[in-house]
């Protein structure tokens, strides 16, 4: 513990610029990941275990389409849409064949899902470990905010994954479609009753949690490396950003990510030794006075 | 119930192939089987998949040769998952079920303690061509007679790594340091032997800043952050394979190659090499497996070879791999016999030609049954192939004269 070097942080300019964007930035990505999962989590309560692999997935799409066509622009769209699909062919093909099964029965075809997708990665791609490493556009110096430093790269991956939480929360929020989501998360059954096909529904929220993750995967490629199994690692925080937000909750999976990623950003100066046990220790304060999470609705 | 009958004719065939059986088994128990267990599976299987590499190469080349005194080498491979527990079944296993003669261990370090204590069990003879924990051979607890190892060790690299530094720190003037490793006992204790040969050659610099990531960390800004924040003048990392590369990657957005001086022990192996897009130039880094250390004809060929056969660069594994099967090879000479207590008598301080000694040569010390005289030494990165250059290599009379010392501290001897 080194309180000092957290205090001498926090009442530093440069420092709390550096930290304060490391953590937004970190966050960010999370939420994109997590957004999906909690989606998916609101409208069908399927705890989809495999998100992680989504997230795996479109990282290598990305990268793929990045050496194919060299612009990280249709890298990260094939990444998104290559993801929908999947998401798309997941929920039809596996998932709709356990809803309302036991979680068991949910876990077990999720994990065989990740399993199998590591080993086809790995015969795809190869076991190595690949980088796409940083488009031309953004090989550029970092900038300097009141004395703080900010890569521009980060400022563009926050700026995009507020835009995709924004959409979204608009799609939810005014759009007719939207609206048929969030009934059919409160009662699916009302919703089938009144002849909307609930089927096509439940499609289109894997596609939209796929993409999510397929984004952030691409997104994220240039600064992350790629290897089979990637996945497992963002799928933990990602549930953690779920759990303290809300489950089904967008608007609490983005304030759980944005104070997870500062209690990293943050912790890893005042807590060096301590700050995955701070992760968990936030989630626990928050899960012991709100059970439901920040956002999370009341299981009655 | 079903009835088969099966003709006469067909029984006396089936009779006559069982019988011949011993002798086509008695013509193939001629070849020499060594039993090598991997990881070949996971996140880590690239490791398992360059020691075989290198294996199937050496194999090719000594069975053309005429094999081991004669004896043709037959390589049984097994998969250990990278669980410490199933490398130990499997190499039980490999001497047991499938009959082999000898073990090349090529498990990272928690496997390799295991499949030591099986080694220990079976008296069978085992060369570690992985693990870098220098306690393996160096500690007498765990020494076993039949047990060599052919891989490089931790404090070889820590000596040599603190040496480096020292000289580099001096001209540069460089006294704030920070590191950064990998959160488990092999980027603590690799750390902490650095440091200490670095403040033995050079006692007045000062550790401003630690971070430890943990293992397979996806994302390292905040630890780029920290170390920004510090403002050390020079940093040390043990992070490696895909950590390694994320962390350039990140930390090159921040330009922390820029704000100091940075030695990465594990940099300079072309799988990391390779995977980093935007290599900064000028980070020291210690060679894994680079053909320009020892820049010589003899490792240049070889290399190549590799690069040619597999369409990809060796790996630090490979070259390891490669010494272990030389050793086999040589140790069969010297005893004229492929018998595993003739060679292993032969093994202890046996010097044999090989294109990763610093000198062309490679020894199996007698008094631990390990591997030196391997090129070992620092240079700095270029941004394209070859890319390091100007490695300089060790001197292995001081990595002698400090590894004693070392040995003494804890007892070893």
């Amino acid at each position: 513990m080194d309180l000092d070097a957290l205090l001498g942080c926090v009442t530093s300019s440069s420092c709390l610029v550096t930290q304060t964007t490391s953590g937004l930035i970190v966050g960010m990505l999370l939420f994109m990941v997590a957004a999906g999962l909690t989606l998916i989590f609101g409208v069908l309560k399927i705890v989809n275990f495999a998100h992680g692999t989504f997230y795996m997935l479109g990282a290598y799409i990305a990268y793929s389409a990045f050496m194919f066509t060299g612009s990280y622009f249709l890298g990260v769209l094939a990444g998104g849409l290559g993801m929908a699909i999947f998401g798309v062919i997941f929920e039809r093909v596996l998932i709709s064949r356990v809803y309302g099964a036991n979680v068991l029965m949910q876990l077990l075809i999720c994990y065989a899902v990740v399993l199998i997708c590591d080993d086809l990665v790995k015969i795809v791609w190869g076991p190595d470990f690949y980088a796409m490493g940083m488009p031309p556009a953004f090989q550029v110096p970092p900038l300097f905010i009141a004395g703080g430093v900010v890569p521009p790269f980060y400022i563009m991956l926050i700026l995009v994954a507020l835009a995709i939480g924004g959409g979204l929360s608009l799609l939810l929020g005014l759009t007719k479609i939207g609206k048929i989501i969030r009934a059919a998360a409160h009662n699916p059954n009302m919703v089938s009753a009144l002849g909307i096909n609930t089927t096509l529904l439940y499609s289109l929220v894997f596609a939209v949690g796929g993409m999510l993750a397929g984004l952030a995967g691409g997104l994220a490629a240039p600064v992350r490396s790629l290897t089979p199994g990637m996945g497992f690692s963002i799928l933990i925080e990602s549930f953690i950003v779920t759990v303290i937000g809300g489950m089904g909750s967008i608007g609490g999976a983005l304030i759980a990510a944005v104070v997870l990623g500062l209690i990293r950003s943050f912790g890893t100066i005042g807590f060096p030794l301590f700050t995955e046990g701070l992760m968990y220790i936030a989630m626990i304060i928050i899960l012991v006075f709100k059970p439901s999470g920040l956002f999370g609705k009341e299981i009655v | 119930m079903r009835q088969y009958n099966l003709p006469r004719r067909t029984v006396l065939t089936g009779a006559a192939a069982v019988l011949a059986t011993p002798h086509i088994a008695g013509a193939q128990a001629k070849a020499v089987r060594i039993g090598m267990q991997a990881t070949f599976s996971g996140p880590l299987a690239q490791s398992g998949i360059t020691h075989r590499n290198a294996i199937e190469m050496e194999v090719d080349r000594i069975n053309a040769a005429g094999g081991l005194a004669g004896r043709p080498i037959e390589m049984v491979y097994r998969d250990s998952k990278s669980q410490p527990q199933e490398a130990a079944r499997v190499a039980r296993e490999l001497v047991n079920s499938d009959g082999c003669d000898m073990l090349l261990d090529a498990e990272s370090s928690a496997g390799s303690f295991a499949v030591q204590e099986v080694v220990r069990d079976l008296g069978v003879l085992c060369i570690h061509s992985s693990s870098e924990t220098s306690s393996l051979t160096a500690d007498p607890k765990y020494r076993v007679a039949s047990a060599f190892r052919s891989s490089r060790q931790g404090i070889h690299d820590a000596i040599v790594g603190g040496a480096y530094a020292a000289k580099v720190a001096d001209a540069r003037k460089l006294t704030k340091w920070a590191t950064c490793s990998p959160d488990y006992a092999y980027g603590r204790d690799t750390t902490a032997q650095y440091l200490e040969y670095l403040k033995h050659f050079k006692p007045d610099i000062e550790v401003i800043s630690q971070a430890w990531p943990k293992l397979g960390q996806p994302d390292f800004t905040e630890v780029i952050t920290k170390l920004i924040q510090a403002k050390p003048q020079a940093m040390y990392t043990a992070l490696y394979g895909g950590d390694l590369t994320a962390f350039i990657n990140q930390g090159n957005i921040y330009a922390l190659f820029s704000a100091m001086q940075v030695f990465s022990v594990n940099l300079a192996d072309y799988t990391a090499l390779t995977a980093i897009k935007n290599l900064p130039a000028g980070i020291d880094t210690g060679n894994r497996y680079v053909v320009t250390c020892p820049d010589t004809a003899a490792n240049r060929e070889w290399g190549e070879a590799y690069r040619k056969r597999f369409k990809e660069y060796p790996t630090n594994w490979s070259w390891e791999s490669s010494t272990g099967m030389r050793f086999f090879e040589g140790a069969a000479k010297k005893a004229g016999s492929a018998d595993p207590k003739k060679l292993a008598e032969a093994l202890r301080g046996l010097k044999i030609d090989c294109p990763f000694g610093v000198d062309g040569t490679v020894t199996m010390r007698a008094e631990d049954q390990t591997v030196v005289g391997y090129a070992i030494g620092w240079g700095t990165t270029l941004t394209k192939p070859p890319y390091v250059a100007d490695v300089k290599a060790a001197d292995w009379g001081t990595i002698f004269e400090l590894e004693t010392e070392w040995k003494k501290r804890n007892g070893f001897i």
